[in-house]
């Protein structure tokens, strides 16, 4: 469902990515692991276009991604994303902010929206503005607005590392439930317990490339590559 | 609460001084040419106020052209936003509007001083207000941007629906800033003959030789226009002032 073909980019000197390869199918679990500066968000950043990669390409479903087409922002807008730091939009409610993109897209529906809230568990929050809401509060509002387009996938940056550690479970119980209906994930997590536990893929990245591919125990237990054991002997 | 009486204290002890020294001084004080004068300088507020008003209507309206021009994608609009900024505020605005009265009206037909006037301190505003905008907009997140888009949102929209709301706010304070300033500025209209208040001490000193009294009438008179506002704009500070962040670049 999302194939990425030899991914190359660079931000200056800096190469983020290095003919990168990776293939998603539909209702997949992958967790992208790997030291920081690997390109793990540059990867997730090019598969909604907020990156524009400078070689290769990368393709959901049978369309190619690319910042220049006509119908970009309705592609966007089926590419969820849910950031380390929320960026919830401060003017408006948590209900309001899971309404903004429907709303603009001429399809709002305030049911389907307290309907989202009541999945992430934050229901009672509807009117509250994000000032109100605790790290893991925001959060899991953050999913249900990334959910309100009907994406057909859902991509995670580090969801949990800007958290108190107490808030930490209650977002990743909120991706647990959503990886059980089956949604397609990517998410780069330095939360190796919940990548063990959903992935059914792990990727390892470091400098840009990707080292390791595989599911999470042969990662986690018997990776091939000694940069990858190295990792894991570091954060485990 | 403190500070306020702190601050009060001050102002009436300044000007308790600044009153004893001006009775105490070798000048002998007249204000019976100017209480004469009254009319004009009454008719100067009117000016003075209303081509302010609209100078200020105009720069905001300029002003966001001018800021979307700094911060768009395209090369050469950019280039002009710039250049207008960097013309504008490289230049005395006496002179601008000198160029505008002299140079710029005969040429277009126009011989209302105070129109040509008042565009060319709109035009002027327009360069400062612009950059206000073009900073409340870059003081919002770059993510709050990056959201709105992996939403699905265009450019436009997350100007219009995330960006400005967010921008405005801020800009107020300093927009207020920008209209105390322009109050002021207005007072080089008299150069090329508008009458608002600059022009009626003028006229008063010039017939009368009480020049004294008329520029501190006048001068009292611009403190009762922008005492009040920068009290707003620090009330303003102060209500809307806690939310702000410092932001990156945008769009
Ligand atoms: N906008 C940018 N401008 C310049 N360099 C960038 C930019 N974004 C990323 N980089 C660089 O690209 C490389 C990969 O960054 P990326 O953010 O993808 O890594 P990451 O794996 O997500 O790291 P982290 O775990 O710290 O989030 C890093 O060297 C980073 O400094
Ligand atoms: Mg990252």
């Amino acid at each position: 469902m999302i194939t990425l073909d030899n991914v190359t980019k660079r931000f200056g000197d800096v190469t983020a990515l290095r003919d990168v390869d990776l293939t998603v199918a539909k209702g997949e679990v992958i967790c992208l692991i790997g030291p920081s500066g690997s390109g793990k968000s540059t990867l997730l950043r090019c598969i909604n276009a907020l990156e524009s990669p400078e070689k290769g390409r990368v393709r959901l479903d049978n369309e190619v991604v690319d910042a220049g087409r006509q119908d970009i922002d309705t592609l966007r807008g089926e590419v969820g994303m849910v950031f380390q730091h929320f960026h919830l939009f401060p003017h408006l409610t948590a209900l309001g902010n899971i309404m903004l993109s429907p709303r603009l897209h001429g399809r709002p529906d305030e049911a389907k929206a307290r309907a989202l809230l009541e999945r992430v568990d934050v229901a009672d929050k509807a009117d509250a503005y994000p000032d109100m809401l605790s790290g893991g509060q925001k959060q899991r509002v953050a999913i249900a607005r990334a959910l309100a387009m009907d994406p057909r996938v859902m991509l995670f940056d580090e969801p949990t590392s800007a958290l108190d550690p107490e808030m930490v479970g209650e977002v990743l119980q909120a991706m647990r439930t959503l990886a059980a209906e089956g949604m397609t994930m990517l998410i780069a997590t330095h939360e190796m317990g919940f990548a063990r536990e959903v992935a059914h893929r792990v990727v390892f990245m470091d400098e840009g490339r990707i080292v390791e591919v595989g599911t999470a125990q042969h990662v986690f237990e018997n990776a091939s590559h000694d940069r990858t054991r190295a990792f894991l002997d570091k954060v485990l | 609460m403190n500070e306020r009486v702190t601050r009060g204290v001050i102002t009436l002890l300044v000007g308790a001084a600044i009153f004893c020294a001006l009775a105490a001084s070798p000048h002998k004080w007249n204000f019976s040419p100017t209480w004469a004068y009254r009319q004009l300088y009454w008719d100067g507020l009117l000016k003075t106020v209303s081509a302010t008003g609209i100078a200020f209507v105009l720069g905001v309206s300029l002003g966001i052209g001018v800021a979307l021009a700094r911060l768009s994608r395209q090369l050469w609009v950019r280039h002009l936003g710039d250049l207008y900024v960097e013309l504008v505020r490289g230049t005395p605005f006496l002179v601008q509007v000198m160029i505008a009265y002299f140079g710029i009206a005969p040429l277009i037909g126009v011989d209302n001083k105070f129109l040509v006037g008042t565009l060319a301190l709109g035009a002027f505003a327009a360069a400062y207000i612009g950059e206000v905008i073009r900073a409340g907009i870059e003081s919002v997140e770059r993510g709050q941007f990056e959201a709105a888009r992996s939403l699905g949102l265009s450019r436009t929209q997350t100007l219009v629906h995330v960006v400005l709301p967010q921008a405005v706010r801020r800009m107020i304070p300093p927009l207020t800033g920008e209209l105390i300033a322009l109050t002021k500025e207005s007072s080089l209209l008299f150069a090329i003959g508008v009458m608002e208040m600059m022009s009626a001490a003028r006229q008063t000193g010039a017939d009368t030789y009480a020049h004294f009294e008329a520029y501190l009438v006048v001068a009292g008179l611009y403190l009762t226009l922008t005492i009040p506002l920068s009290l707003l704009a620090r009330a303003l500070e102060r209500r809307l002032g806690s939310g702000t962040r410092t932001g990156v670049d945008l769009l």
